[in-house]
């Protein structure tokens, strides 16, 4: 247990929690707006950033930081020019971050073990500065991401309704998309950039299953992303003798969360629509049950279904009413 | 409040809309009093929907004015004062939501940045959830709902910012008629309010009681502007032939003025050609 309490293990808990905290937040956004693969594409463009960093001898969180804003913003203009939904946009800006990051990492005369820090995470390399940037950042998008929630929620919900409500909706879009780089650069230590998306996205998917409602989505989101990041890692640390990387466990172990939640979530909208009141029309005719040996009531073994002001009870896939001493059929 | 120098909400003078370069909205001239409930109505394609959002800012005008209370819709602010129901068929998103929020999220142009909901928010969500009639649903997700509740949500969003003047675009479109009757006692509360609506739609149905004026479009302009109508004559010979199943036009499709014909079997069909 002893290595827990080495500077470099603490560093990377703290980078791992905070991320964790905050990939959710935005991309429940981008799930909402149907642009789940838009982290990705935004991940990408990212490892231009880097390598310019790599190039330049500057920092390259903070490269990675500025070239995925400009893409961020590029993807956001593309989609609002075409009316679609950005997916070709994404298509394209993919190709190029990918292509270009991999040239200039060559031309800076880096080797590609250099790149892949960033390309598959490097959670337990991180310096104290390179976790005070990850905890600002990360704080930034919460706030951000759950102060205007409301706002931000209108936006992505119904464009033209939230401009005639007065929001100016290409401020909000573009601060999403940048609240989306930031992300990705944020989370690009603890799972690297080519896994970012998963820690956005795969939170969110598991959450929606047992959710109705934006707001449980979103907390939920953060929590699974929470539960999922710390435990990535200390997985990552304790099994298998420290031969797993952190950034793959990290992703795997959100995943898994999704595989045991999406039966579950299966089961509940099965069971909600069949526990939904029926219509309170009243039947076409009143239809009597001629024999019946079977007492319905409360856990009769049938299921009950509110209709109007009575309970029907389900009965080999007809509805059976309790009518004075007999049935009826609903 | 300015907005009565005029005397009416809404003022559209000589205006016209063009998109991609072509002239779909010619010269309208239309404007409604206070506590006025007026149908606009018209054939598919006659320019209705892109009337409504060039009268709500969502489309430039290549000329004329629209003004919303007297103000020029270039200098407006007053959007709480607006309410607008899309045409939608569904408000379902990516993420599962619940009707609370979605009407909630008509209650914004009434809250300032990082200002939790007041007392009198609630009250607002609450009572728009009453007057559609669905408060036994808000906590409900929106994707289970009929597309007839789910309209009745989106005009209870619309309601939430308890505005003075509603633009709704076609809420009744594939909406059967106990849903129709809802909406159309949703618009009798509004009205008694004292509320100005300019209500889209094909067919009135329940809500022909309502409407103390209509205005019929037909290709970009206005073509009827007058006391109500009954369904069956705005798509009477007056208005255009797009719905030739209604009656037997003895010259039916001559109207193309200035549309090609086609010439020979080998030609394509104007419609195949934009289908491309």
């Amino acid at each position: 247990m002893s290595i827990l309490t080495l500077d470099f293990m603490i560093r990377a808990m703290i980078a791992a929690a905070f991320t964790g905290l905050a990939a959710p937040v935005v991309g429940t956004y981008l799930v909402q707006r149907r642009l789940s693969l838009m982290g990705d594409g935004i991940g990408h463009i990212a490892v231009t950033g880097v390598a310019l960093g790599l190039l330049t001898g500057a920092s390259p969180t903070w490269t990675a930081v500025g070239v995925a804003i400009v893409g961020a913003v590029i993807i956001e203009l593309i989609r609002e020019r075409e009316h679609a939904n950005g997916d070709l946009a994404l298509a394209l800006l993919f190709y190029g971050g990918i292509a270009g990051g991999v040239l200039i990492t060559g031309i800076a005369g880096q080797s590609a073990a250099r790149l892949q820090e960033f390309l598959f995470g490097s959670i337990t390399t991180m310096s104290a500065g390179d976790v005070w940037v990850t905890m600002v950042l990360a704080a930034v998008v919460v706030l951000i991401g759950i102060g205007l929630s409301p706002q931000l929620f209108a936006v992505a919900q119904d464009q033209e309704f939230a401009r005639v409500t007065g929001l100016n909706i290409r401020f909000y879009n573009i601060l999403v998309a940048v609240l989306a780089a930031v992300s990705v650069t944020v989370a690009m230590r603890t799972v690297g950039l080519l896994l970012v998306s998963a820690l956005m996205i795969v939170p969110v998917a598991t959450s929606q299953q047992l959710t109705r409602s934006f707001r449980s989505t979103l907390f939920g989101a953060m929590l699974l992303g929470l539960v999922a990041s710390f435990g990535g890692l200390m997985i990552a640390t304790f099994a298998a003798d420290g031969e797993l990387a952190p950034g793959p466990t990290i992703v795997l172990l959100a995943l898994a969360c999704f595989a045991l939640t999406w039966p579950l979530g299966i089961w509940l909208r099965h069971r909600r629509r069949k526990a939904e009141p029926c219509d309170s029309l009243p039947p076409l005719a009143h239809e009597t049950i001629e024999e019946h040996p079977h007492q319905h009531g409360e856990d009769c073994g049938h299921e009950a279904i509110q209709h109007g002001d009575h309970v029907d009870y389900v009965h080999d896939g007809h509805r059976h009413a309790p009518h004075g001493v007999h049935y009826d059929e609903h | 409040m300015t907005g009565h120098a005029g005397g009416s909400a809404l003022d559209v003078e000589n205006a016209s809309v063009a998109i991609s370069g072509r002239p779909i909205l010619r010269r309208l001239d239309f404007s409604v009093a206070h506590g006025e409930f007026v149908a606009l109505m018209g054939a598919n394609g006659s320019g209705k929907s892109t009337f409504v959002r060039a009268m709500t800012g969502l489309r430039p005008l290549s000329g004329g004015s629209v003004r919303l209370f007297g103000t020029d819709i270039s200098q407006f602010r007053d959007w709480q004062r607006l309410g607008f129901v899309p045409q939608r068929a569904s408000a379902v998103s990516g993420v599962p939501t619940s009707v609370w929020e979605v009407v909630a999220s008509g209650r914004l142009t009434r809250r300032r940045w990082l200002r939790p909901l007041l007392g009198k928010d609630r009250a607002a969500i609450n009572d728009a959830l009453e007057v559609v009639g669905i408060s036994d649903l808000a906590k409900r997700g929106i994707g289970n709902l009929s597309g007839g509740q789910q309209q009745r949500v989106l005009i209870a969003r619309a309601l939430a910012g308890e505005p003075d003047l509603f633009f709704l675009d076609e809420p009744t479109a594939g909406v059967d008629l106990p849903n129709k009757e809802a909406l159309a006692h949703a618009l009798a509360v509004l009205k008694d309010r004292g509320a100005t609506v300019v209500l889209v739609a094909h067919e009135l149905g329940p809500m022909a009681r309502l409407v103390d004026r209509a205005v019929v479009m037909r290709d970009g302009r206005i073509a009827y502007d007058g006391a109500p109508l009954a369904d069956h004559e705005v798509h009477g010979p007056l208005f255009g032939d797009a719905h030739t199943h209604h009656h037997d036009h003895v010259d039916g499709g001559t109207t193309r003025d200035h549309v090609p014909h086609m010439a020979s079997p080998v030609d394509t069909a104007p419609d195949e050609e934009a289908a491309r």
